[in-house]
């Protein structure tokens, strides 16, 4: 395919953008402290951060899966009246501040909540500052990448194969797992990894709603968050780490998609 | 009577009502120009789509009655369907797709891919099963929707426009094993086409549809001989000849010989179009490679032209104009000259 050459004036603001994304990233890598590096990343705290933030990052994306499917499957296919507010609804915290997302999380699953004082009052559970109330609050807030990554994926499938399944005696249920789910599954990959990126790098509704607990409740973002006041070099390497972990999870996406269209053609 | 059912359904503009009777053992073509309304139909027939009016039955059993509020959802009718670009499922091999219906009808693991092994060899694809549809030819890809379709002994087997995808030399192949499997299958079969040759070829009866309504009805040989609209007559008034292939000629089961410009050999069928005609009051000069005498046994006039019926060794359908038709005096019982070039006549595999 013949390209056409750039015109000039998109191609100084382009390369402006490219300067203005990277370079903050190389001034990352400039001052880490790579003599240090060691010392730092086996820090007490580092560890357990990291792992905390992988282990709830993973859960919120295997709830997001679990529910977040099913509801794109509603958004994409079903003829209910009121999908339109259904989608508007569903997509808010795709643009709510993650703040505001963690102050209402806390209205209604804290203490005094109207959900969590019942919940509190029936099982003696409160959710607030737990591991629990990471898990949610990144559920919150990357559920809907996810959904509405399916839900494209949904549109785009040739909803004819589903007619196809319909001849050969399949119902809907059959339908949806055995012709349904595969034909959509790089979409859904690429929901989860993009969910479990954003849940990865949760920050305002987290620290809102579970707190800063090392241990229980401090993630990755907000250990970095709080080392950069106490000790920067810290705060370098522990981001060090996130970009690193973000990079790699570019690269499983870039590798998915390019291993799918290979055998597609 | 296997299937028994009038369909009415509305699309927009277009209100399609027409009357659907296939026996068992039967091929029906439901012949249109696109957006006639001949898929709606059978979407409607597979429960794809509810009927506005209409029922539909089939074995005695009442699938769609929309007075009586009856709607069989199309999972638990036994039907088999082919869509014209096939819509194998992409991510299952050939053998699975086969596998699929009897899978989900309640069959073992083992009987469902047992079943759809016969099936796969018996449509010629021995060996293929492996593959995954995006791995297979056109053709091959059309026999394993056939194997897909009939694996479970449908009662009714449905046919959307199943050879319009492929080029045209598969579909010859495509269509002669098409054939064979239609007349192997016991159940009723409905065809919707667009392509008169896949109608006159494949089915018992052809129910011409032109917006939404059936125009004409009869076996393919009454409707192309007495077309009753122009557009039937422009659509089905090929000639079928069967014959076998020898070299250019082709001698047919009734006795004529036939020219042709392609090699052929075998069992074969010949198509003339009837435009391709002409006619003479004597021999024509020139030694064209088909002349046949011929006896006028009855015409037609549809628009501007006249389509006369011929009888002796070639019998061909004849389109002339009513000038050529009044200055030639053809009546009934005329003796006449019929000419078409090697070059027009088309040679399918039978």
């Amino acid at each position: 395919m013949r390209r056409a050459r750039t015109p000039a004036p998109l191609l100084v603001p382009a390369a402006l953008a490219v300067t203005f994304l990277v370079l903050p990233l190389a001034g990352l890598l400039v001052r880490t402290p790579w003599s240090q590096l060691g010392t730092l990343l086996t820090a007490p705290g580092v560890g357990q951060a990291l792992r905390l933030s992988l282990v709830s990052a993973t859960v919120a994306t295997l709830v997001s899966v679990v529910l977040g499917v099913p509801l794109a499957w509603v958004l994409a296919r079903s003829r209910a009246r009121g999908r339109t507010v259904l989608r508007a609804l569903v997509t808010v915290p795709l643009v709510l501040p993650p703040v505001v997302g963690g102050v209402a999380l806390f209205l209604v699953l804290g203490r005094q909540g109207i959900v969590g004082r019942w919940l509190a009052e029936a099982t003696g559970i409160t959710i607030p500052f737990t591991t629990t109330a990471v898990v949610i609050a990144e559920t919150f807030v990357a559920m809907p990448f996810l959904v509405i990554s399916v839900e494209g994926a949904l549109r785009a499938a040739d909803a004819r194969f589903e007619d196809a399944a319909a001849t050969l005696g399949a119902d809907r249920w059959t339908t949806f797992r055995r012709v349904t789910l595969p034909l959509v599954a790089p979409g859904v990959a690429a929901g989860a990894v993009l969910c479990w990126a954003r849940a990865l790098g949760e920050f305002g509704a987290t620290i809102t709603f579970a707190g800063n607990f090392p241990g229980t409740t401090q993630t990755m973002p907000l250990a970095v968050y709080l080392a950069l006041q106490r000790d920067p070099q810290a705060a370098i390497v522990l981001s060090l780490v996130l970009l690193l972990v973000s990079v790699a999870t570019l690269l499983l996406l870039r590798d998915r998609w390019l291993g799918r269209s290979g055998a597609a053609a | 009577m296997t299937l028994d059912a009038r369909v009415v359904v509305r699309r927009g503009p277009l209100t399609v009502d027409v009357v659907l009777q296939v026996a068992d053992g039967e091929v029906l073509a439901v012949l249109g120009p696109n957006g006639a309304g001949k898929s709606t139909a059978l979407r409607v027939l597979a429960g794809l789509l509810p009927p506005d009016a209409g029922r539909v039955a089939v074995d005695g059993r009442t699938w769609d009655d929309v007075a009586g509020r009856v709607h069989l959802p199309t999972h638990r009718r036994p039907l088999g369907m082919v869509f014209q670009d096939h819509l194998l499922f992409p991510h299952l091999s050939v053998l699975e797709n086969v596998a699929f219906g009897p899978r989900t009808r309640g069959a073992s693991r083992a009987a469902a891919r047992a079943a759809a092994a016969g099936w796969i060899e018996r449509v010629g694809l021995a060996g293929l099963g492996d593959r995954r549809p995006g791995q297979l030819s056109g053709g091959q890809a059309q026999r394993a929707a056939l194997a897909r379709a009939l694996v479970g002994d449908p009662a009714l087997l449905l046919l959307d426009e199943p050879l319009s995808a492929l080029d045209a030399r598969t579909r010859l192949a495509v269509r002669a094993e098409l054939r064979r499997h239609l007349a192997d299958f016991g159940g009723s079969t409905v065809l919707v086409t667009h392509d008169p040759v896949d109608a006159m070829a494949l089915a018992d009866r052809v129910l011409v549809v032109e917006d939404g309504v059936v125009v004409q009805a009869g076996t393919p040989a009454d409707v192309a001989r007495r077309p009753r609209t122009d557009y039937v007559a422009r659509l089905v008034g090929l000639s079928l000849l069967p014959g076998v292939g020898e070299g250019t000629a082709v001698y047919l089961d009734g006795g004529g010989t036939v020219a042709v410009a392609e090699p052929a050999a075998g069992p074969v069928l010949v198509a003339i179009r009837p435009e391709s005609v002409a006619l003479y009051p004597s021999r024509p000069g020139g030694s064209p490679r088909n002349a046949w005498p011929a006896t006028v046994a009855g015409a037609t006039p549809h628009g501007s032209t006249v389509r006369v019926e011929l009888d002796g060794p070639v019998p061909l359908l004849a389109d002339v104009t009513a000038t050529a038709f009044a200055e030639l005096g053809l009546a009934p019982g005329s003796p006449v000259w019929a000419v078409v070039k090697a070059s027009e006549v088309a040679v399918y595999a039978r």
